[in-house]
């Protein structure tokens, strides 16, 4: 491929491969990213390859692996272009029949489509399912439609035409104006305006400048960046190129966590498809603008998201943040004014440029504007990937879209924002999401993690565990964060394991202001989150579990016990073969007891318990009942005993 | 590993001072866990000394210092996982292997670690073993997937 | 160099660019107590006890003088209910690990910190990394260094270094404000487990 040298050139290249593909050529396109891939779209592809030769069709039929559709939930998703039929949960077996309906005019495989929970109606096309119907996927949804290991690809459905207008017919001036105009704000945290910090890094004093992709993504439950960069490499590689045109920086940085072994390897491809084409190296597309980008692999540190940290670990060494009264802007990598920003607000960055700060700030609140995606996951119907305007409520994005609680269970509380974020409670479930509006209810936005909490889960154990997650995570650089966090986290554990004491939540808000008004970094100011947003909202759990040594929501371990109702006992053996501890006594015909002694509390029996039945009861702050008397444990069966 | 290999893992990266962390990633990836001896080659020929290293290769998840098992465990620990019951999980995992997050067995069979997000909620509780996925484990399925490993 | 004026707790001070809120307010005599801080060191911001308040304008922030650079017209309280309150929370924190340390326990007496307010976990190692980092920066041996990170956070001698350098030197016990007794206590054990087949220094 000879390198691209101009804007002429570039349209050339476009309209060439536009016109090399039919838009009414059958092609399947299969989502491979890594939550399809864990549920075996690796086996699909396969299968589908396979079954094109056996059918003789590779000339009428293409296969496209694509990144993550989003309902994840539902995966491996197929969609069958052009009828854009799709399909979910597929199987290898399903392929045969996909691949031949897929070369007939209108062929559909009825049975593989989804249906409607409510209406139990079959719908053919995802832009009608009711998990995509209320998104606004203008960053993600290009995921679903091409391979991000082809360039092409992404040139033919407009890539790289950002990156030209803002060379070709804007300044950097004009471009940083562009992107204020937008009021884009950070989508991995702390939602800082990105042309402030743009502005900023372009008028520090220094030659050398950085611009840098923060794709450490360390919450845990959120894979938003993950999907990004697995799915559409490009948008980001594109977005951070204009970035640096409009701050004068010559050198990129993209730090990627290695556990993300598809998203690295899908952005190394992605960085030499491009340096090839000539979007990368000198004098891009003729503009005298010249531009690099290292991939830097993180080792495995939350605390390198944090910018100060992020730096020193591209330094080589061990990520602890700095004091960041000068800000990074000025003085980051090596004491160069560097700009960071996360993967998605990088990816938004090519369409405010190629649709207008006007088209942009259309979408949204009056201070979030745009979309913002969320990982929609923990106790909910719709498992996934979901791209909402800003300004949407909570309630429509967990009921609408998420499809609500599984298992007729009831809502308890959405977590926002990872471990420096907060729960939010039922009332509050119509807030309209935004940066300001979730800070106000004591959460964050972050980066996009939301994680459904029903009435099974215990809001103290979920204190507990993001404090122990952060004890872990914490650099162990400052005092507040390293201490006040050991100590918050004995409390809490205390509290979950029945030993809490009058005076502990006093000792837990005292703990928490130290370290939200001293730590050095973000992580240890924000620490205290997901404990002073429980204590807020569910503070009579904290009450149960000190004062009653009782867990209403019968989940902290040392809080409850496991016990055989005789009465509903049918003596099946089912429970006491699946005991992983043998704590189970009995024997067919005779009513099944729980050693408690040896029961380790992990709930075997309680899941297995044949449903009909429901005779093992999960019971907190009581005694358990004594066991019945060894002669009454003997059930005698009349008629239906077979 | 021998010092010869070492050293084109270290060139690869044209020997800088910054790129540690990359070498370092480099030989865990390659070798499973960092010796003694490579950390020691690698601070002689990066002029980086050896307490730094030392810091690095404990700060970041990614190095171990000792020997992995035959057989890695992931548990995923992840909030999506942790609502979905994964605590159990872990504490049935960790009654059969006898070993803790962060530990190897004896005969060297399996290391377990838990891990932030596999970025496959919509399967949580999520094990995995050697790379392979396994979605929506109860605790008392662990059993059956670890009988398999030699 | 420019001369900016600065307030700190009502007395005017003239302090120059470049230099921290700590040091503009040690060169008036007006002190902020420390426990990372070395004069010969880079500033660390570790410990934060030297957290003081500070307002420009309107805007008051609270800030670590080890690392803020003075600007014009800083107003700068070094005591506050608020900066008092931290404090004592901070050395009450510490002293867990270094129950006995003097330097611990007459700043606890100045603000009112209780000792015993969290169970003792003794490792005498409060992390101020004065060890490290002098050891480093100034003495440019490295034979002491971090290891680990969060609440598992030590200190660690490497042992062919230590064995090499230490012996001589020490200048980093007296540094130590938990009287060197972690020093000494991993230095020991470095050097003895395993053994070396280091010869005693002729100094022992």
């Amino acid at each position: 491929m000879p390198r691209i040298n101009s804007p002429s050139e570039l349209e050339k290249l476009r309209q060439g491969i536009l016109s090399d593909r039919d838009p009414e050529k059958p092609c399947i396109t299969l989502c491979s990213g890594s939550a399809c891939h864990a549920t075996g779209s690796g086996d699909v592809a396969a299968s589908i390859e396979t079954e094109i030769e056996k059918q003789g069709l590779s000339a009428e039929l293409d296969l496209r692996k694509t990144g993550c559709h989003g309902f994840c939930e539902r995966g491996p998703i197929i969609v069958n272009h052009p009828e854009e039929s799709c399909y979910f949960q597929i199987k290898p077996e399903d392929i045969p029949e996909i691949v031949s309906q897929a070369v007939k005019e209108k062929g559909i495989v009825e049975r593989l489509l989804y249906t409607d929970l409510n209406t139990d109606e079959k719908i053919i096309n995802e832009s009608e399912i009711p998990f995509y119907k209320n998104q606004k996927r203008l960053v993600l949804g290009s995921n679903g439609s091409i391979d991000p290991k082809s360039i092409d690809d992404y040139l033919a459905i407009g890539g790289y035409s950002a990156l030209e207008k803002a060379l070709s017919q804007m300044t950097p001036e004009q471009v940083l104006e562009e992107v204020k105009k937008s009021n884009l704000r950070g989508r991995g945290g702390g939602g800082f305006p990105a042309g402030r910090k743009w502005e900023e890094s372009r008028n520090a004093p220094g030659d050398i400048k950085y611009v840098i992709v923060n794709a450490d993504e360390g919450d845990p439950g959120a894979y938003m960046d993950r999907s990004l960069l697995e799915g559409n490499p490009h948008s980001v590689l594109e977005g951070l190129m204009i970035g640096a045109y409009a701050i004068g920086s010559h050198e990129g940085y993209i730090y990627v966590r290695q556990e993300y072994p598809l998203a690295v390897e899908n952005l190394t491809i992605a960085l030499k498809l491009a340096e090839e084409y000539g979007f990368l190296g000198k004098n891009i597309l003729g503009s005298n603008f010249n531009f690099n980008i290292i991939v830097h692999k993180g080792a495995g540190a939350f605390v390198c998201g944090e910018s100060s940290a992020l730096m020193t670990a591209l330094e080589g060494r061990a990520g602890e943040p700095r004091p960041k009264y000068i800000h990074t802007a000025v003085k980051g990598v090596w004491d160069n004014p560097s700009v960071l920003n996360n993967v998605e607000t990088w990816a938004n960055v090519p369409l405010i440029i190629n649709k207008g700060a006007d088209w942009f700030t259309k979408i949204g609140t009056e201070k979030s504007k745009g979309t913002k995606i969320f990982s929609l996951v923990g106790k909910i119907t719709n498992t996934g990937l979901v791209e909402v305007p800003m300004g949407i409520t909570l309630r429509d994005i967990i009921f609408e879209i998420g499809g609500g609680i599984p298992g007729d269970k009831k809502f308890k509380a959405v977590q926002t924002g990872g471990p420096s974020g907060g729960c939010i409670p039922e009332n509050l479930l119509d807030l309209e999401v935004g940066f300001d509006e979730l800070s106000k209810a004591g959460s964050m936005m972050g980066s996009g993690g939301m994680i459904v909490m029903d009435e099974d889960t215990c809001m103290v154990d979920v204190a507990r565990y993001f404090i122990d997650f952060l004890t872990d995570e914490s650099c162990g650089k400052c005092v507040p964060c390293r201490e006040g966090l050991r100590q918050m986290l004995k409390v809490l554990t205390n509290i979950t394991e029945g030993k809490g004491n009058e005076g502990d939540i006093k000792l837990l808000e005292e703990l928490s202001e130290v370290a939200k008004e001293a730590s050095l970094c973000a992580l240890g100011t924000s620490a205290p989150n997901p404990f002073l947003s429980t204590v807020r909202y569910f503070r009579n759990e904290y009450e149960a579990h000190i004062k009653e040594k009782r867990c209403p929501a019968l989940s902290c371990k040392e809080l409850i016990t496991y016990h055989v109702d005789p009465d509903k006992c049918q003596a099946c053996m089912i429970c006491a073969r699946k005991c992983p501890a043998d704590a189970v006594d009995g024997d067919k015909k005779k009513i099944h007891i729980i050693d408690q002694e040896k029961c380790t509390k992990c709930g075997t029996c309680f899941e297995v318990c044949p449903s009909r039945f429901g005779a093992v009861n999960k019971i907190s702050g009581e005694s358990v009942p004594p066991p019945i008397a060894e002669e009454k444990r003997i059930i005698t069966r009349k008629s239906k005993e077979k | 590993m021998d010092n010869d290999r070492v050293d084109q893992i270290i060139d690869k990266y044209q020997g800088e001072a910054s790129s540690l962390i990359q070498i370092l990633l480099g030989i865990q990836t390659e070798n499973h866990w960092l010796p003694k001896e490579a950390l020691e080659r690698v601070s002689e020929k990066l002029q980086v000394p050896l307490a730094r290293i030392q810091h690095i290769a404990t700060f970041y998840k990614a190095f171990s210092l000792v020997p992995k098992g035959r057989h890695e465990i992931h548990i995923c620990v992840g909030t999506a996982c942790h609502v979905r019951g994964a605590t159990r999980v872990l504490d049935t995992v960790r009654d059969l292997t006898g070993i803790k997050p962060g530990e190897t067995d004896l005969d060297l069979k399996f290391s377990l670690e838990t891990v932030n997000c596999l970025g496959c909620c919509a399967l949580g509780p999520v094990m995995e073993v050697d790379g392979k996925t396994h979605g929506k484990i109860a605790p008392g399925k662990t059993a059956d997937v670890l009988k398999n490993f030699e | 160099m420019s001369d900016i004026l600065v307030r700190i707790d009502g007395k005017e001070v003239e302090a120059s660019q470049g230099m921290t809120v700590l040091e503009a307010a040690q060169s008036a005599g007006i002190s902020i107590p420390t426990l990372c801080h070395h004069e010969k060191l880079e500033p660390f911001g570790g410990c934060r006890l030297c957290i003081v308040e500070v307002q420009v304008g309107d805007w008051m922030k609270r800030v670590v003088s080890c690392v803020y650079p003075v600007e014009k017209n800083l107003i700068v309280r070094t005591r506050s209910e608020m900066i008092d309150k931290i404090r004592k929370m901070i050395l009450e924190l510490q002293l867990a690990h270094a129950p006995d340390s003097p330097e611990l326990l007459d700043l606890a007496q100045e603000y009112g910190a209780d000792k015993d307010r969290f169970d003792k976990e003794a490792s005498f190692c409060i992390h101020c990394g004065l060890c490290v980092r002098y050891c480093d920066e100034v003495k440019k041996k490295n034979a002491v260094g971090f290891v680990d990170r969060g609440i598992r956070k030590e200190i660690s001698f490497i042992p062919e270094i230590a064995a090499k350098e230490c012996w001589n030197c020490k200048e980093c016990f007296p540094l130590c404000p938990t009287e060197a007794l972690q020093a000494a206590f991993v230095l020991t054990k470095s050097l003895t487990s395993p053994p070396l087949s280091h010869e005693p220094s002729s100094e022992e």
